[in-house]
């Protein structure tokens, strides 16, 4: 085909049939997908990838995104329904199966945006080029990074979903031989006022199909929008009240075995030995699976297999690490700061400010814990599994069932919590259940970890240590900041650089050893920079003696934004007011995945010296909001997720393996100490940020400061305790 | 063998007598809707009804309820009437993740039974459910636009 061009590849879109043969390079400058059309399989017309039209006129969307509870498919169906001009009574969601045509390189678009690589609109093709090599290499239909709504919904469902009404136009005005500017397009039907006649998109479907798509159709202004912006309610809730919601661990295959699975303790360990006897006595027991450094055991129900596997004596070797712990793992950091530099605030100022902090590795502990069944059987794999990934899962499958990704058949169920634990890189109980099942080939082996095994071999939210350093000239005024952190990833800068208005920011990351292995965790970095910049902005304001709020207002100037959210968060817990008796405030904002957050908790101590946190008051900035009744929820639930955090959470490493087993040494805000949740939305004009992640950084930073401005103690690693 | 009823209708189970209640009801029952999340009674995910009274099943071998009545998530609605509790959680928009939603409802709806009008505090004391995706909010709210409304429910 020589030169790779839009047109070219419409072309070809065109000469092909929409079949799934088109290569790599024609994904790749596809940006909108508008001809990439699998086969009609199921006897429905497609406009575009993403949208079937039932003769019915159903509009089926199919969404590149998995659903985990953060409302994801409901939101982006809405946004292409919007431009659509679909009746949302009349849309049904569809997750998108695990192939090839699906992968969601807008994403990388938006991980681009968060570091700073604003793309101008001129080389946005380019750009889309560029992401989907990436995205295709990889394999990506990632959920994560906040990326559904703002980059698949923003980027690509409301293109789609405006060229299948343009097309659908286009359909009716051949059909009645008038012009399409007489036509109008509402509720899943086109009307020609003139002559008033309608027909559904149903009845339009298979014309408009054979229609050359718009390359660049008209999308709708925001002010005219109907069903964006109104509370909908999520589609996958109602089979999440009565027990039908098929979760990855829910799957039942005739001839069924079930499995448990002890891996390594300490992290590179391997399988050295084990005797299978004392687990063959166990009723129902058909198999003890040796894998490279893990032993399952395989039985009629999972009960048996447990209980199996338990009477086992596994020995593992621990890769040279068993005598590691906690304090080496910290001490280790240290030396790795210590060679970056001192970290000491710069000489200059009236008076300078210097302070540790610490944040430790935390296990993602999602309510459903890591699963996969496999099937292995003439050459063929199936899997079904809860994944943020399933493209690249099956990848995994493909190469732990030693055969080609096209023999893998990847079935993705609905995820009970993920927030980063089942995303690509950590897919190792998909290959467990893999390896696993192709030793009782023919025969499906669900694979099920004990609660144990997942608190003990998660991918962790990294520990970093950072030493953080500023000069307050004569009014209070930070005239210089340091930052020298362990790295714990490729997000560590964006959420490092200090929001704040002062010059010349001296941030510095340094490689130090983790031990565990580590991986995403709800906000990423923002997670522990949130919590380091917020409590030591609010140290520098007590050292000015300021108000930690006016402190902050003062360093944003430039920052509209920010300063909004933070004095709309003031507003809503009253401060500067009276707080109850015995109480404390504290505030504190962070910016991430595009989204600036402010949130304010009124902290006090219970009788037994812990620390009690009874409202959270919290405003966000995340430009539009689709579906507000589920934005709402995911700061809710990121608060509480955040909070759970800053008050209990911490895995420690002893002799080389992580310490925590399960719920009660790695314990959970509950019902009874949950506390009351404010939440109010600044919307804006502003590209859209995410909502999943961004609500879970301010909390550990706003109840440390109201501690100290309760106690006067400067709490300064978490989770936060008392002297 | 072990018989009991379950979600009304009598039933025979051939498990080895200490197999917890949760698996035996996954596996044996094929009713999926009951969540493994620790198995040592500390999330409450697999909350179940026994004699009307939540349990969780993760920590009741499958011979202590010979001859009594079970009831899951599966069993709660009235044929095709949800629970009212069912009901609200829609209303409510409660679930995310929904994981821990099936044990949530369950020993909700047990308290509600005993206590139609719970206060703040017997919630608090009552339901000690985990949900990981922090949907506790829309939980208390939901309770309470139940108060006093709640369904006899006879599973």
């Amino acid at each position: 085909m020589g030169k790779w061009t839009r047109r070219a590849f419409i072309a070809t879109g065109s000469l092909v049939g929409g079949g799934l043969v088109l290569g790599v390079g024609a994904i790749a400058l596809a940006p909108n997908r508008l001809r990439i059309v699998p086969k009609r399989a199921d006897g429905h017309e497609r406009l575009t990838t993403w949208i079937k039209i039932t003769p019915d006129n159903e509009v089926v969307a199919v969404i590149p995104h998995c659903e985990m509870g953060q409302g994801a498919l409901t939101g982006v169906a809405m946004m292409l329904a919007e431009e659509l001009e679909a009746d949302w009574g009349r849309v049904r969601i569809e997750e998108a199966p695990a192939e090839d045509v699906y992968a969601n390189g807008y994403m990388l678009r938006g991980f681009g945006a968060e570091m700073g690589m604003e793309v101008p609109r001129w080389l946005e093709r380019a750009v889309d080029y560029g992401t989907y090599k990436v995205a295709d290499f990889a394999g990506l239909q990632i959920t994560g990074g906040s990326s559904s709504t703002r980059s698949t919904g923003q980027l690509g469902m409301r293109v789609a979903g405006a060229a299948a009404r343009e097309m659908l136009l286009e359909a009716a005005a051949a059909r009645w031989s008038v012009p399409v500017g007489e036509l109008s397009a509402r509720s899943s039907q086109v009307v020609h006022g003139p002559t008033n006649r309608s027909a559904t998109y149903g009845e339009l479907a298979s014309d408009a199909a054979a229609i050359k798509p718009p390359l660049h159709p008209r999308l709708k202004p925001r002010d005219q929008y109907r069903l964006v912006g109104t509370p909908q309610l999520r589609h996958d809730i109602p089979s999440k009240v009565d027990g039908t919601a098929q979760f990855g661990i829910d799957v039942v295959l005739p001839e069924m075995l079930y499995a448990a699975i002890a891996a390594a303790p300490v992290p590179g360990g391997k399988l050295a030995a084990v005797d299978p006897e004392p687990a063959k006595t166990v009723p129902g027991v058909r198999e003890v699976v040796r894998l490279d450094d893990a032993v399952a055991v395989v039985a009629d129900g999972y009960w048996q297999a447990l209980q199996a596997l338990r009477a086992l004596q596994p020995q593992f070797t621990d890769a040279g690490r068993g005598a590691m712990d906690s304090e080496q793992i910290y001490a280790a950091h240290a030396a790795a700061l210590d060679a970056v530099g001192s970290g000491d605030a710069p000489a200059g100022g009236a008076r300078t400010i210097a302070a540790e902090y610490r944040v430790p590795y935390l296990a993602h502990a999602t309510m459903e814990p890591m699963c996969a069944t496999a099937r292995f059987a003439d050459g063929r794999c199936e899997v079904w599994a809860g994944t943020q990934d399933p493209l690249n899962a099956r990848r995994v499958a493909a190469a732990a069932a030693d055969v080609d990704t096209a023999d893998v058949v990847m079935h993705n169920l609905q995820l009970g919590g993920g927030f980063g634990r089942r995303l690509p890189g950590a897919f190792d109980y998909v290959e467990q259940a893999v390896r696993v099942a192709k030793a009782l080939t023919p025969r499906p082996v669900k694979l099920i970890w004990s609660r144990e095994e997942d608190m003990q071999h998660d991918y962790y939210r990294p520990a970093v240590v950072a030493r953080m350093g500023s000069a307050l000239d004569a009014e209070g005024r930070p005239i210089s900041w340091t930052s020298y952190f362990t790295g714990a990833g490729f997000l560590d800068a964006p959420a490092a650089a200090p929001i704040y208005g002062i010059d010349a920011p001296d941030v510095r990351v340094a490689d130090a050893p983790m031990h565990l292995r580590t991986g995403s965790w709800r906000s990423v970095a923002s997670s522990q920079h949130g919590f380091f910049m917020e409590s030591f902005i609010d140290e520098l304001a007590h050292a000015a003696g300021r108000d930690p709020l006016g402190y902050r207002i003062a360093l944003l100037s430039g920052k509209p934004r920010h300063r909004a959210v933070l004095e709309r968060a003031a507003a809503m817990a009253g401060w500067g007011h009276a707080v109850p008796e015995g109480r404390a405030r504290g505030i504190a904002i962070v910016e991430c995945f595009g989204t600036r957050v402010a949130e304010v908790a009124e902290v006090g101590i219970d009788a037994d010296g812990a620390i009690r946190v009874y409202r959270v008051d919290a405003a966000v900035d995340c430009g539009l909001v689709v579906n507000p009744d589920q934005a709402l929820a995911q700061i809710q639930g990121a608060i509480i997720f955040g909070l759970s955090a800053a008050l209990f959470h911490e895995i420690t490493v002893e002799r080389g393996a992580v310490v925590q087993r399960s719920f009660p040494d790695y314990d959970m805000i509950r019902l009874a100490n949950a506390p009351r949740v404010n939440v109010e939305f600044l919307e804006s004009d502003a590209p859209m940020g995410g909502l999943g992640e961004p609500g879970v950084p301010p909390i550990a930073p706003a109840v440390a400061n109201a501690v100290f401005a309760l106690t006067g103690q400067r709490l300064r690693s978490l989770p936060l305790r008392l002297a | 063998m072990i018989e009991f009823t379950l979600n009304g209708t009598p039933t025979r189970f051939e498990v080895t007598p200490d197999t917890p209640l949760l698996w035996a009801i996954r596996e044996q029952g094929g009713l999926t809707g009951t969540k493994f999340g620790c198995g040592i009674g500390a999330c409450g995910a697999c909350t179940v009804h026994i004699d009307g009274v939540a349990v969780r099943s993760c920590l009741v071998p499958i011979a202590g309820v010979a001859g009594r009545a079970v009831t899951t998530i599966e069993g709660l609605a009235s044929g095709l009437e949800l629970h009212a509790a069912q009901a609200a959680w829609i209303e409510h928009q409660v679930p995310q993740c929904g994981y821990c939603q099936s044990g949530m409802i369950m020993a909700i709806a047990a308290l509600l039974e005993s206590n139609p009008r719970p206060s703040d505090a017997e919630i608090d004391a009552s339901v000690t459910n985990i949900c990981r995706c922090g949907t506790y909010e829309r939980i208390r709210t939901a309770i309470h636009s139940l108060a006093g409304k709640a369904e006899v429910s006879h599973g």
